[in-house]
């Protein structure tokens, strides 16, 4: 007997993303059959590659013909002959005015990418004026492992999914508040030490604006020591159970500054406990 | 892996942690894998929003429990009363899988005959679990198209553990759960290369590629590969070490990253022995405890961070640990060690220069010999993050699952039928008396690991030192309030503990860690019996008394001058 699961089989499609036919597969989001078209600079923020499509920051926005309005290219699957636009008039206006309300409001300075789109989307957030509204608030430090920053915080909801039941089952954050007074939150705006959180980090592993960040990251920005450039970064496996996590550990001068584990990765999923995100104190030599 | 070897000639688990989210039922027995495997259990949620029932076996409602469709929470100890009663219910609900059993097993009659004493009325009574929930467990298991059955330590760490094992395997024989994807046997491994050390050969029995060190085509195999004659009797494994330590047969000890005078049973008598050799050479990255006792320390560098190598994981996956840090002055790359020892007594091996360059041609030489791990080359394990055994060819990739042979029409191809192995329930060795009325069990939690010279480096939030954690009736029982400290007593010695009142705990029963044995010496309460056929010592159970004291305030620093 061959018990080999067989997937469902699946139809491919004609799609055309700027003037380029490719042939995908029935049930591909707009943003896949673009980046296998080789269209990839659609900028991404709310998504993530083990999450369910949020449609929350609308920054991914593409025209599609016949569509009256433009359609999230995260989320929204391909269709049989759909016609893609992804840098039209009105998709670069869209993801200006996007940039701008989110950057008005919230600090996205260390947002990876979002300079260089700022830069290409022409995006103006001081047009706003000084009397604008923004997250401006103390970073909350209640533990030694990581701070959350919520000046930074989008409400992009990747955290709320990934302590929740698409990966940590934790359920210890979700969004309190309404309007834009929303904000995210542990069970009664609890300090985290009094929640239910159990530190796996699985949240900064998703967070697409430093809103939450290792400690030792944070404080190395702040005091001007964290440089990328000087950065490596090294596969292992945990030294824990025998699980088999993989580690991306982030090693600057000699020092672990931060660890991560590949989205790819079959036994992870970019996932890690406690003990794999935060356990390394050991092997720090100075 | 002693009772996966015997029965399918494979000591590894038979799943893959994929096959857990694709799944009908899932039992977890003896595991918190919520704190102690945290991104196992991952999959097993994945399983359960995708519509598996989860059962779990534990005497704790443990944070594993809480997510459990049913949890059965038996006595410690009856886990084959359990397993036993499980199976009679099984057959006379005439929901065995009699075209597996005819098929691809031996022994189904005997088997039949040492269950059949095992009522739901006699299981009750010994395991303390309701009938109705070992029924529903049995019929849910039993039709499940698909079932997966994990196990932790709560089924190894017994004087009986293979036993206990082998116990469930019959399960899975009965119900023809193996050997198909999605259905299967899972033992979680404690540490990162439990798995990968036993492959590797570094147990007294097998040779790298879990090859058997009494099969004379092995030995030869080997010994022409290293121009050495190996011997053809098995070695010692930790326990009967210390036995032979004990008789005065072993006199000179060379310990590599283990603890053993924290980490063994009844550690006090562990720590006379090693004290005791004529030479002790430790190689540890800490100066632990047992290389405090030795007569030299070797200092080694992390073989996850520091140095270049393999390990295996729970579902036979090899993966590759690299070198991100350097390390301390003078701490050095095991294998670099190990060469230079082997260099003084007269064997100059040469692998190479470069760190990476020698684990690799070391890595060649075991594929050369161990043909389960032919096909994984350096390049292909780089490229697929990692590559699960069997894995004798190159070119291509075999199944998730082992054991799929069992199935096989041809006979031929279906090979050595899986034996049922009637096995024989027996009670913990150390009963609970009038004196020690309290059943001990020990275990992990989320953010600590062991003994703690990994874990305790870090600052956790979630860290409150060890407890005696005691149900909220014991407490009200012997009046023991919330961080009081008290004396808990097993027959072998005493330690000062604070109380945690704990619901997970049924009356009777009482748990602590041994994350932190400078503060609380767990293993000097723990038991040392072990299995004979794995020397795994029964960690999970010992009778023990607890004794409020005196004067709290002043018991505190008898119980950190007792940790000292």
């Amino acid at each position: 007997m061959n018990a080999v699961p067989v997937a469902a089989p699946t139809r491919l499609v004609d799609v055309t993303v700027d003037g380029t036919t490719v042939k995908v597969a029935e049930g591909t989001t707009v943003l896949q059959a673009c980046r296998g078209a080789g269209c990839d600079d659609i900028p991404t923020l709310c998504y993530g590659d083990t999450l369910t499509p949020k449609n929350a920051c609308r920054v991914c926005m593409v025209e599609v013909e016949g569509s009256r309005t433009l359609v999230p290219s995260c989320s929204r699957k391909v269709e049989a002959g759909m016609v893609v636009h992804t840098d039209t008039e009105r998709v670069q206006h869209s993801r200006k005015m996007v940039l701008e309300f989110l950057g008005s409001s919230t600090d996205l300075s260390v947002a990876p990418h979002v300079a260089d789109w700022n830069e290409q989307y022409a995006v103006d957030v001081d047009r706003y004026g000084p009397d604008r509204r923004t997250k401006a608030q103390p970073v909350k430090r209640d533990n030694e492992l990581y701070v959350r920053d919520y000046e930074k915080c989008i409400l992009c909801y990747k955290c709320v999914d990934a302590c929740g039941e698409q990966w940590q089952n934790t359920f210890a954050i979700a969004v309190a508040g309404r309007g834009f007074d929303s904000h995210i939150a542990a069970e009664y705006d609890a300090e985290l030490p009094d929640s239910a959180c159990v530190y796996c980090g699985n949240c900064i592993a998703v967070c697409p604006t430093g809103a939450l960040m290792f400690t030792s990251e944070h404080d190395m920005r702040a005091d001007g020591s964290w440089d990328e450039s000087r950065q490596t970064e090294t596969d292992t496996i945990c030294p824990y159970c025998g699980v088999g996590c993989q580690l991306t550990l982030h090693v600057q001068d000699n020092s672990i500054v931060k660890v991560t584990s590949p989205s790819d990765h079959s036994v992870t999923h970019g996932n890690l406990c406690i003990k794999g995100r935060f356990g390394f104190q050991h092997v720090q030599n100075h | 892996m002693v009772g996966l070897a015997t029965v399918f000639g494979a000591g590894g688990g038979t799943s893959s942690y994929a096959e857990i989210e694709d799944t009908d039922v899932i039992v977890l027995w003896g595991s918190n894998a919520r704190e102690a495997h945290p991104i196992f259990f991952h999959h097993v949620l994945k399983g359960v929003h995708n519509g598996a029932k989860l059962f779990v076996v534990d005497p704790r409602r443990s944070a594993s429990a809480q997510w459990a469709d049913l949890w059965l929470g038996n006595n410690v100890g009856t886990d084959i009363a359990l397993s036993h009663t499980i199976a009679r219910e099984i057959i006379h609900a005439g929901l065995a899988n009699t075209a597996f059993i005819e098929r691809a097993t031996t022994g189904f009659d005997e088997y039949r005959a040492a269950v059949e004493e095992w009522t739901l009325e006699r299981g009750e009574a010994v395991t303390g679990v309701p009938a109705d929930a070992i029924r529903e467990l049995a019929h849910a298991y039993a039709k499940a198209d698909r079932g997966q059955l994990c196990w932790t330590l709560g089924i190894t760490e017994h004087h009986n553990g293979v036993d206990n094992v082998l116990s469930l395997i019959n399960l899975a024989l009965l119900c023809g759960h193996v050997g198909r994807h999605g259905a299967g046997l899972n033992p979680l491994r404690g540490q990162n290369n439990v798995q990968g050390g036993g492959d590797m050969g570094a147990i007294p029995n097998r040779l790298a590629g879990f090859q058997d060190i009494l099969d004379p085509s092995v030995r030869e195999k080997f010994g022409a590969a290293w121009g050495v004659t190996i011997q053809d009797r098995y070695g010692w494994h930790l326990t009967q070490m210390f036995e032979a330590m004990e008789r005065g047969d072993l006199h000179a000890v060379y310990v590599i990253g283990e603890n053993p005078a924290q980490s063994e049973a009844d550690k006090e008598h562990a720590v006379h022995l090693l004290a005791g050799l004529d030479h002790l050479v430790v190689q540890d990255i800490f100066l632990t405890k047992t290389a405090e006792l030795a007569d030299v320390v070797l200092p080694g560098s992390a073989s996850w961070c520091e140095s270049e190598g393999t390990v295996t994981n729970s579902e036979r996956r090899v993966q590759r640990c690299r070198k991100a840090l350097d390390p301390p002055t003078g701490a050095r790359d095991d294998i670099q060690i190990i060469l230079d020892i082997c260099r003084r007594l007269g064997h100059d091996w040469h692998y190479g220069t470069e760190p990476l360059e020698v684990a690799e041609n070391v890595w060649n030489e075991v594929r050369s010999l161990s043909p389960m791990h032919a096909g994984m080359s350096y390049a292909r394990l780089t490229e697929l993050n990692g590559i699960q055994w069997p894995c004798p060819h190159e070119d291509r990739l075999e199944p998730s699952f082992l054991h799929g042979r069992l199935w096989a029409d041809d006979p031929a191809e279906r090979g050595r039928l899986a034996p049922f192995s009637p096995v024989v329930d027996e009670p913990p060795v150390e009963a609970t008396t009038d004196e020690f009325p309290l059943r001990l069990t020990t275990g992990r939690r989320l953010d600590s690991y062991n003994t703690g010279v990994q874990s305790g480096g870090f600052d956790s939030p979630l860290r409150w030192g060890e407890s005696i954690d005691v149900s909220p009736e014991d407490a009200a029982t012997l009046g023991l309030a919330d961080g009081e400290w008290v004396r808990v007593s097993s027959p072998r010695g005493s330690v000062n503990a604070p109380v945690r009142i704990d619901r997970v705990l049924r009356p009777g029963l009482v748990f602590m860690t041994f994350h932190f044995p400078e503060q609380v010496d767990t293993n000097v309460l723990t038991i040392d019996a072990t299995d004979p056929k794995s020397g795994t010592a029964e960690f999970k159970a010992a009778a023990v008394r607890i004794d409020k004291l005196v004067d709290d305030r002043a018991s505190q620093v008898a119980g950190a001058a007792a940790g000292n």
